[in-house]
């Protein structure tokens, strides 16, 4: 029985991976790179999920992870000669696992909502950091950079065009998620999820409960942080917008839409979210938040669970 | 010229702990009795002073537009609380910062839509000024800090002495019990819900002359709100004020030096220095 569930898993993985890499064949070229964001927000929301779904806290601060993984990877591709893309992803990585020891020292001595105010206001302390000191990051204009090649030194070397890049995000995003869900599954997540269901009877287990938290802040950072490279790849530009609150509550909002605690939901959350803004915002214009967050309470009380709640169960196996 | 400078500060310091006070004690109430985080009480906030406008543009005076911010904004926060939040009553207190969450961005998108992203202007009640060194003070800003200090100790004298407010804090102690005394708990909720969103709405008028108003104020003071929620300690009216005063000296005095958009890293300072060291709240006694 467990075999099958495993087969299953697997078939369905591949399945979707394979559709997902055919895509860009097919599409046109706004929807090819409509897909490609939807993939990045998708890791994003997938990183904060590590916290709200497993570990019980509610991170309002995703942007900065995502922010300083942009601006990372904006100073990796303005600083060297020719920009390359692994030293852009390495240091994004670095800023994002800065902040997410910084965050993660002081936020996790806090419980529920206190937890989420200082994440919150953690990340607005950065946002006010960026957008002041102009010398370095440009304030509010951002910066601007070229995007670097795909290569791999002695192997190749190759331009990124939309569908390349479609599918160097797609391999990402997909050995992200299975990385993700191999540590929900170890050892390490199910203390975590023990944490989320009885913090004081897991600390009175043995467990240090405070350096579980540490950790799963600063795994959840570090993917945050490779979104923030990989947008800031796929868009050619790093903006102090990205480090805003709003940012951090549309995660959230793509976690609670797609389903908490399935991994695979916050990526649906982010699809769904994205596709009715795109829908939305052709009559709308600015006002589609409106309808969003009028959907967004309606699915907080009547749908708690997400799109993909149903899932959940069989997702985790 | 430097200690002038600092005596300046001080006054504007207290003027804005004052608004700071008035709305920040409506969110630690909220959050105090009812375990609710208020995202959206920067947009009470915001409404307010929008129907101040609207009233102040048919009327033209200060004191009704006031009295019918606060009416009209309680009453929504009623309706509103009775509508997303009761059905969310005995549910992780976490699903009530995603549903108050979404209310504001609906709130916050609306007023922009209905009002457009130019800034109103609230007139000032009366304009009279005096000299403090080489700058000219206007009265009104001192008024500002008188009322929100009457406001707040009304509502200290109606929690201590009114009927409905030993409701609030018999709540507040022990729902079960109230609620077996025969306490209608649930409408207290809505009432302090109301009564929050109301002291919320009479700050964004009196604030309204001093700035512009526009959609997005609400946030700016939503994040000090909850700076000082945390620092004065979750639910305790005092510490509130007091952390408000407090965080808003130390702001003035930090714009003597740097931008003021930079001084909220100040107060974030004292908010990562109390969680180190008093996680509780700086302005609380220390808990058995």
């Amino acid at each position: 029985m467990k075999d099958r569930a495993t087969l299953v898993f697997w078939c369905a993985f591949v399945a979707v991976v394979a559709l997902l890499a055919a895509a860009p064949l097919v599409l046109p070229e706004f929807w090819r790179r409509f897909l490609t964001e939807i993939l990045i927000w998708g890791l994003l929301a997938m990183s904060s999920d590590i916290l709200i779904g497993y570990t019980g806290l509610v991170s309002f601060g995703h942007s900065a992870f995502f922010g300083l993984g942009m601006y990372g990877a904006a100073a990796a591709l303005l600083l060297v000669a020719p920009p390359n893309l692994w030293f852009a992803i390495l240091l994004g990585l670095v800023a994002a696992a800065c902040v997410g020891a910084f965050v993660a020292y002081f936020a996790t001595r806090l419980r529920d909502i206190y937890f989420a105010i200082t994440t919150l206001i953690f990340s607005q302390i950065f946002y006010v950091i960026i957008f002041t000191w102009t010398d370095l990051t440009g304030g509010e204009n951002g910066l601007t950079f070229d995007r670097p090649r795909l290569a791999i030194p002695g192997l190749f070397s190759m331009r990124f065009t939309s569908t390349t890049l479609h599918w160097f995000v797609l391999a990402v995003v997909a050995v992200s998620y299975l990385v993700l869900r191999r540590i929900t599954q170890a050892p390490f997540g199910m203390v975590l999820q023990s944490i989320r269901e009885n913090e004081a009877r897991t600390r009175a287990i043995g467990y240090p409960v405070e350096r579980y938290k540490i950790v799963a802040v600063m795994i959840s950072g570090l993917f945050a942080g490779l979104a923030g490279v990989l947008y800031a790849v796929q868009n050619e530009f790093a903006a102090p917008d990205f480090v805003f609150f709003l940012v951090s509550g549309e995660v959230v909002i793509f976690n609670v839409i797609g389903g908490i605690g399935t991994l695979v939901g916050p990526i649906v959350g982010a699809a769904f979210y994205l596709l009715l803004r795109e829908g939305l915002s052709r009559f709308l214009t600015e006002y589609y938040l409106i309808p969003v967050g009028l959907i967004f309470i309606a699915m907080v009380i009547f749908m708690p669970q997400g799109l993909l709640g149903f899932l959940r169960r069989p997702l985790n196996r | 010229m430097l200690l002038q400078q600092i005596l300046i500060q001080t006054l504007n310091g207290v003027v804005t702990g004052m608004i700071l006070a008035l709305v920040a004690s409506g969110l630690t109430l909220i959050f105090g009795i009812m375990d609710v985080v208020n995202f959206a009480h920067g947009e009470f906030f915001m409404l307010g002073a929008y129907v101040g406008v609207l009233t102040m543009a048919a009327t033209g005076n200060f004191w009704l537009a006031l009295m019918a911010a606060s009416l009209i904004v309680a009453l929504l926060g009623a309706v509103i609380y009775l509508v997303t939040l009761r059905p969310l009553l005995g549910r992780d207190p976490l699903n009530t910062i995603l549903a108050t969450f979404g209310i504001s961005l609906v709130l916050q998108n609306y007023a922009l839509w209905q009002f457009g992203p130019v800034a109103r202007k609230i007139a000032e009640p009366f304009t009279g000024q005096f000299t403090l060194f080489y700058l000219v003070y206007p009265w009104y800003r001192v008024l500002i800090a008188l009322l929100s200090a009457a406001i707040i100790g009304g509502f200290w004298l109606f929690l201590k002495y009114g009927k409905f407010g030993i409701w609030i804090r018999a709540t507040t102690q022990d729902r079960t019990m109230a609620e077996a005394m025969g306490i209608p708990v649930p409408w207290v909720l809505t009432g302090v819900f109301a009564i929050g969103s109301g002291m919320a709405a009479a700050s964004g008028v009196l604030f309204g002359p001093l700035v512009g108003v526009n959609h997005a104020m609400g946030l700016d003071w939503i994040l000090q709100a909850f700076i000082v929620v945390v620092v004065g300690g979750m639910g305790s009216l005092g510490g509130c004020i007091a952390a408000s005063i407090f965080i808003s000296l130390l702001e003035a005095y930090a714009t003597l030096w740097v931008s003021p958009s930079q001084s909220i890293i100040f107060a974030s300072v004292v908010l990562i220095l109390t969680l180190l060291f008093r996680p509780t709240g700086l302005f609380v006694p220390t808990p058995k």
